[in-house]
């Protein structure tokens, strides 16, 4: 049987105890976006189910929190997914400025749908994203982490094309 | 000592709704104070009994001075605070929630198992619009399998989230969520297993739709269509109050009537689903005798013929079992019946080997306290107990002590599954309890330098004490309110009566309560009614006869067995059934015909089960809680009172012309007026601790296992819980006996011979095998907790 060692690398488990230091010891709960967050970077972006066991009970929480947290948000995947997220706002403000024409360009340069991941396994486009709260700079999207705003096909080609 | 703080004056605050004024506690939300006065606001997400989750919206009221709506589940109330409950502003409200909460839910209460007792369907009605707006597609959701007592029909779901509350606090491990979030928000497992809390049902009752229903009963019945009966369940010393819904003379469901003493507003899965035991096919529905070793189906005048002759002809060595499942009534009359005729050997501790210290111990073993103050506790010890699955009620009171800080200390064989803190924990070979006991009993003298009792100072010299034995005793000294308790598991031990003098003086020497939770629905009601062998009813003194183990090994010439299996229920099933079969008659008072009875019986008179019979349990607490029949007894069944009375008519002894069960009861209760439910017993010094005896078969008493009822309720028996037939222990065991890769193992016992499939569990202590009492093959063994040998089949 796989321990939760084995599921969870040392780099991992070192980064959930330093979260695990910024709770009170009876709310370690608290720490399980940054540990799913570091567990699934270790992953290569995705998480199993074992994963997230394994992190319910490093952490000593039932299993179904664990995943109710991970279902919750859109940042964790639990499927394959490329190496690259693309995650386009379609909130309000942002399809005021034209996210739809955002969207459908990426789709077309990529040549998959949101939702979908390139055939070479480097792209995946997020489903739909809600505000990511940088309205002002509508319309935009998150790559990897990284914000950029007021989006034009010229920069997103540079922005995509920057990627390896 | 419970917690209930007193109110007084400057707790309370002045509030009016609707205007109508009231007082209502500090810190408290409006909905507590509107419901205290009878003032309904609609709900969903809110129970009186879950926390606060206020995300339904339902509740939403107007307060004057607030621009906005406000949820009164989540308000607390103020000083001077005026809430309308129903004006237009309150009801516009409430009409935009249920509107949204119609969105996605289907409109098709036709055909929902739940409509008629829909809660959103009657809030809908009552609080709803007529039309809805929504002209969008409504989403489905895939129904999930969450085993085989509770159908999912998601669709239906309108995320309250009390299901998921429940099932952590009441089942104990939070096995249900919420996943997603939005309108793509799904409740369920996430991965697809099933619900395992012994306590699951009830999400069913707590969940406001059809979402949740019970699997057995699912589309057998409109709500309309159905009688509700009250009833108190018959499977554990716990007597939950249940709800008995009946159609066309069936049983069709249980659900949990409500006794904040007892069961509060839950019942365990057993008490819920063991009904379909009571519908099972092998209910005998005609008396039968056995003519020329053929059974046939004959009147009532002539199976009562057959059984007078039988009983008279042997009325020199006679003897009567029953379980500790029957009711109060019957105990009496059927000792009464057996000892009018003579005889002296009348027993209901089918599961019990020790009867060494029958007369010292109490003559029934309760609880010493109520089952809701097990909540209150700061510590207790529990020897020889599955508490979550022998009295799952009592468990969750339990449950609540120990996540509020109380220790709960357990001495047992098997690590069973607990789903609660344990703060200390010995798992240990069955002959090591008493030494264990006799260790901390050690400790508790030092501690507080009382006098040794008599020839205690001898045992207790070499027994060796460890740190354990000094936590579990300073755990039990220091605290306020603490409990030793033995369980029902321990009843079946070797050594029973010394485990019993250990733990009720170690309960003196802390100072706290001793009491038990024992097996059975009624063990304590038929021993006050005199179904043993060394005391009639009250305790009155009689002349002592065999007990319901002696019965067996010192064979009678005739039996009379009540609501009892014996291959399963007693002690020793191999003796019991051979002493059965080599009797002379064998008349069987039951609701159930098996072929094992049919093999040693000689009458078999079909008695009515608890829900077709009046009648009373005793709980643990000492509690008497009467019943009425639910149903009318099926086809030619007849309740054991009434077959008892016109037996002791039939056989000319006075005295048997009640017209009730209440008169039987009434005569019950005057006998045992004066009696005081007292678990202490006088310093009887225990002749050794007994010590290693190498190999010992031990047993459990599965939780599906534990009566004739429950035996054949097929969706419990799905369970993941359901009797396992194995022979299991630890891998230490099994090398040692060096029997470790077998497939299937031989368990031999003097001349008795079983084999059965090897299980390799680490729950189990060291040099012990576990073989579940109740199961097929724990009937081919004799008496547990003795010396076995084991090899490779
Ligand atoms: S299944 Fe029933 S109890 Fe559970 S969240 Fe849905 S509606 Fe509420
Ligand atoms: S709407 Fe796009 S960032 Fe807020
Ligand atoms: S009952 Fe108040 S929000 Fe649900």
């Amino acid at each position: 049987m796989q321990t939760v060692n084995d599921v969870l690398s040392e780099s991992v488990r070192k980064e959930i105890e330093h979260w695990l230091t910024k709770f009170p010891a009876d709310r370690r709960e608290s720490a399980v976006i940054p540990a799913l967050t570091a567990a699934q970077e270790q992953n290569g972006g995705w998480l199993t189910e074992e994963i997230m066991n394994a992190v319910a009970e490093y952490i000593g929480m039932p299993r179904v929190s664990v995943y109710e947290v991970a279902t919750f948000y859109s940042m964790f995947d639990r499927e394959p997914c490329g190496r690259h997220k693309i995650n386009v706002c379609t909130n309000i403000c942002c399809m005021l400025m034209g996210s739809d024409s955002v969207v459908e360009y990426i789709e077309n340069k990529l040549g998959i749908k949101q939702g979908e991941t390139t055939a070479d396994g480097k792209f995946t486009m997020k489903i739909e994203e809600e505000c990511l709260a940088a309205c002002g700079g509508g319309p935009m999207m998150v790559v990897d982490g990284h914000y950029y705003e007021k989006l034009t096909p010229e920069k997103i080609d540079t922005i995509l094309d920057g990627l390896d | 000592m419970s917690a209930k703080p007193e109110i007084n004056a400057d707790d309370m605050v002045n509030i009016e709704i609707n205007g109508v004024p009231m007082q209502a506690a500090k810190g408290s939300m409006i909905i507590h104070a509107a419901d205290d006065a009878n003032i309904y606001i609609p709900r969903f997400c809110y129970h009186k009994k879950l926390p606060i989750a206020a995300n339904c919206r339902m509740c939403l009221v107007e307060v004057e001075g607030v621009p906005k709506p406000l949820p009164a589940c989540a308000t607390p109330v103020m000083d001077g605070m005026k809430v309308l409950t129903s004006s237009d502003f309150a009801k516009k409200a409430q009409q935009g929630v249920m509107e949204f909460l119609l969105i996605n839910h289907p409109l098709d209460c036709p055909i929902c198992d739940q409509g008629g007792e829909c809660e959103l369907q009657d809030i809908a009605m009552g609080y709803g619009r007529s039309v809805s707006r929504f002209a969008e597609k409504k989403r489905i959701v895939k129904d999930k399998n969450i085993g085989p007592l509770i159908a999912t029909e998601m669709t239906r779901c309108i995320h309250c989230t009390r299901c998921i509350r429940t099932i952590e606090l009441v089942g104990g491990d939070k096995e249900l969520g919420g996943m997603g979030r939005g309108t793509k928000t799904l409740i369920g497992t996430y991965i697809e297993r099933s619900v395992n809390s012994e306590m699951s049902g009830n999400v069913i009752d707590v969940c406001p739709v059809g979402a949740l229903t019970a699997k057995p009963s699912r589309f057998a019945a409109r709500a309309w269509e159905m009688r509700s009966t009250a009833g108190v369940a018959g499977h554990d010393c716990i007597g939950s109050n249940i709800n008995t819904h009946i159609r066309n003379k069936e049983v069709v469901r249980v659900v949990p009537a409500e006794n904040e003493k007892i069961n509060e507003v839950w019942i365990s899965d057993r008490d819920r689903y063991a009904y379909e035991g009571l519908n099972s096919d092998s209910r005998l529905t005609a008396p039968m005798i056995k003519v020329n070793g053929e059974w046939v189906e004959t009147d009532w005048n002539t199976a009562l013929e057959e059984v007078v002759e039988g009983m008279r002809a042997n009325k020199d060595n006679l003897a009567g079992l029953m379980s500790p499942n029957v009711t109060t009534e019957e105990a009496f009359l059927m000792q009464k019946l057996l000892r009018d005729m003579g005889a002296t050997s009348v027993d209901h501790r089918i599961g019990q080997q020790d009867f060494s210290d029958d007369g010292q111990a109490p003559l029934a073993s309760s609880l010493g306290s109520s089952v809701e103050a097990l909540e209150s506790l700061d510590a207790a010890l529990l020897i020889g107990s599955n508490i979550r699955h022998d009295q799952p009620i009592a468990s969750h009171r339990l449950r609540k002590a120990a996540d509020n800080g109380a220790k709960v200390m357990l001495l047992n064989s098997i690590d069973f599954d607990i789903n609660f803190p344990i703060a200390e924990f010995i798992i240990t070979h069955p002959d090591a309890f008493a030494a264990d006991l006799a260790a901390m009993v050690k400790v508790a003298l030092e501690q507080n330098s009382s006098a040794t009792p008599d020839g205690l100072g001898a045992l207790i010299n070499d027994v060796i004490v460890t740190d354990v034995h000094r936590d579990i005793v300073a755990n039990l000294t220091s605290a306020n309110n603490s409990s030793v308790i033995i369980g029902a598991q321990a009843m079946a031990l070797a050594d029973l009566s010394v485990i019993r003098s250990l733990a009720g003086l170690l309960a003196t020497l802390t100072n706290a309560q001793f009491g038990y939770l024992s097996r059975g629905a009624n063990s304590i009601g038929a021993s006050l009614a005199g179904a043993v062998p060394y005391a009639g009813v009250g305790g009155k003194a009689v002349s002592a006869g065999r007990n319901a183990k002696e019965m067996f090994d010192s064979p009678a010439a005739a039996y009379m067995l009540m609501n009892v299996e014996p291959e399963h229920d007693c002690i020793d099933p191999v003796q019991a059934t051979s002493a059965l079969k080599a009797a002379d008659f064998v008349v069987c008072l039951t609701p159930f015909a098996s072929d094992v009875m049919r093999d040693y019986a000689d009458v078999l008179l079909p008695t009515a089960p608890y829900s077709e019979t009046s009648g009373t349990f005793v709980n643990a607490a000492g509690t008497w809680q009467r019943f009425s029949a639910n149903c009318a007894p099926l086809g030619e069944t007849r309740p054991a009172w009434k077959v008892l009375r016109v037996l002791g008519n039939l056989l000319d002894l006075n005295g048997y012309d009640y017209l009730s069960s209440e008169e039987v009861r009434a005569e019950v209760a005057r006998d045992t007026g004066q009696l005081k439910l007292d678990n202490t017993q006088d310093w009887q010094c225990p002749a050794s601790l007994g010590g290693a005896s190498g190999i010992v078969r031990i047993t459990d008493l599965p939780i599906y296992a534990v009566d004739n009822v429950v035996r054949r309720a097929d969706a419990l028996q799905q369970t993941v819980h359901a009797v396992s037939e194995t022979i299991a222990m630890n891998q230490a065991t099994a090398d040692k006996l060096g029997v470790s890769g077998a497939i299937r193992v031989v368990v031999a016992q003097h001349d008795d011979e079983i084999s059965g499939e090897l299980c390799i569990d680490a729950r189990i202590a060291d040099d012990c095998v576990l073989v579940s009492s109740g199961t097929v093959l724990s009937s081919g063994l004799g008496v547990p907790y003795q010396t076995i040998t084991v090899t490779k089949d």
